[in-house]
């Protein structure tokens, strides 16, 4: 069964086309839109062709990790609901929700999106916890690009509430923005045979040889990388890769 | 005094806004979106499928399997821990018992009907409106169904009988507050979903019962036409 869908897709590639009719390096229409849910302090619905995905940013005051006493905290949680796909199932996260959260959270984390000592708000006692929750509604492909934007354009859209130094009131919201220094976009790069692509649907990552997420910030620097799949790449191939995905990156940071 | 104005304005049997989409998620067999005032619920449906492992296959008939679930960012206030509660597995039940009425299942030995009930922005009133969309997703799905079913909450504000409260209203407190949860079948008139918590008269829950009733009814219309809106 995969046998011939590969065929068929390298065939396609063979021609310097996909089977749904994209070029190797186009991505789906992606739309992004901002505030999707009110009782979120900041949420965003992304939608990549047909995969979409939901991210929303919850804000409270928690007591910071002891090695990190004036950092805020920071927590990407990503859900795979079996809603979104037949291919998952529910209970507690899998491996591939691990690796897509884990993937998000270095993006925003090592690109220093936040900046998480402005989130102090007393030394060793108190700071905000910012958590992002990323749910699938259709996984069609593509869930680890789409989670990311998803993620940074909810931190984006994100007010804190109202906090007198000891409760948080979620009735009463402020004008204040996250302080966001810079706004990290992951593209993953995909290769069946000797073809490289991007923003692959679901048929294509069932036969995927490999893959690579760049997750790439301001002035086109790399802030985080993952290779997946099961064959090896080539220094060569890894190159052309990151070119691509940098890029595409370019693109894709003019709709946050 | 007393509760004799609803907070948002509405009339004491007027339900809020709502909004119903069938085929929302195009991985589902069947899907649909249910908007009730600032109530959301997506439901998805997969199925009939095989059943695993074995020994949970009926050969009679199939099996409806119903999860209902809060997104993390979906409440007020703090955030809703992801991998679900004693809350939720009590509504998954009550949501499978609620729909299983109208389905003919005896079509599928030893498969599964999955449900898949998701909540992105809550306002109360969920598990209804999780019931209301997995109405639709069913229908969706194409699966034979005797009916739809139509669900909302009735209840008393201290001395209002109302449909469909909203957040503020299940937590006033400025005297009791009775919440009752039900779905009809329309057809029949039958109740496949009851609960309640609070405190409320024998007459009063009659008389919510009813407008809980006529209310349903103007749901079930709304489902149907979100269905004929699809296809």
């Amino acid at each position: 069964m995969n046998e011939l869908l590969k065929a068929n897709i390298l065939k396609w590639f063979g021609k310097g086309k996909r089977y749904d009719g994209r070029g190797l390096d186009e991505f789906r229409a992606v739309v992004i839109e901002q505030g999707v849910t009110k009782n979120a302090e900041g949420s965003a619905r992304v939608k990549v062709g047909d995969t979409e995905v939901i991210a929303g940013v919850k804000l409270s005051v928690e007591k910071p990790y002891p090695d990190t006493p004036k950092d805020g905290n920071l927590l990407v949680n990503v859900e795979l609901l079996p809603l979104s796909s037949p291919d998952f199932e529910a209970g507690p996260p899998g491996e591939e929700a691990i690796e897509v959260a884990r993937v998000v959270d270095r993006g925003l984390r090592e690109s220093k999106a936040i900046d998480i000592r402005k989130l102090c708000v007393q030394e060793g006692e108190k700071v905000w916890a910012v958590s992002i929750d990323i749910c699938t509604i259709n996984a069609a492909g593509n869930l680890l690009d789409a989670s990311a934007l998803a993620a940074v354009a909810a931190l984006k859209n994100a007010r804190f509430p109202e906090y007198d130094g000891k409760t948080v009131d979620y009735k009463s919201m402020t004008d204040k923005k996250l302080p966001i220094a810079r706004f990290p976009v992951s593209v993953t790069v995909t290769k069946i045979g000797d073809s490289i692509f991007v923003d692959p649907t679901v048929e294509e990552e069932k036969v995927v040889d490999s893959r690579l997420t760049v997750a790439i910030t301001d002035g086109g620097r790399i802030c985080a990388m993952q290779k997946g799949g099961n064959s090896p790449l080539s220094i060569d191939e890894i190159g052309r890769m990151i070119d691509l995905a940098v890029a595409k990156a370019a693109e894709l940071s003019k709709q946050l | 005094m007393g509760y004799d104005k609803r907070v948002d304005g509405r009339k004491p049997d007027e339900l809020r806004p709502i909004v119903a989409k069938a085929g929302v998620i195009k991985r589902a067999d069947g899907s649909a979106m249910f908007k009730i005032g600032d109530t959301v619920a997506y439901a998805a449906v997969y199925g009939p499928r095989d059943l695993f492992p074995k020994f949970l296959q009926d050969p009679q008939r199939g099996i409806l399997r119903c999860k209902y679930n809060m997104m993390p960012f979906s409440g007020a206030g703090d955030r809703v821990r992801p991998g679900g509660s004693r809350r939720s597995k009590e509504i998954s039940m009550v949501t499978e018992k609620a729909l299983l009425p109208v389905l003919n299942l005896e079509d599928f030995p030893n498969a599964v009907v999955d449900v898949f009930i998701e909540l992105p922005q809550t306002d109360a009133g969920t598990r209804c409106a999780g019931i209301c969309a997995a109405a639709i997703a069913l229908a969706d799905a194409g699966l034979s169904m005797k009916d739809m079913v139509a669900s909302v909450s009735v209840g008393k504000v201290d001395n209002m009988v109302a449909v469909d409260l909203n957040y503020a209203e299940e937590s006033y407190e400025g005297g009791d507050v009775a919440d009752v949860p039900v779905a009809f079948i329309p057809r029949t008139g039958q109740i496949s979903l009851l609960q309640m918590d609070g405190l409320i008269d024998g007459e009063s829950l009659k008389r919510a019962l009813e407008m809980g009733r006529k209310a349903c009814m103007q749901i079930s219309e709304i489902q149907k036409k979100a269905l004929k809106e699809k296809f």
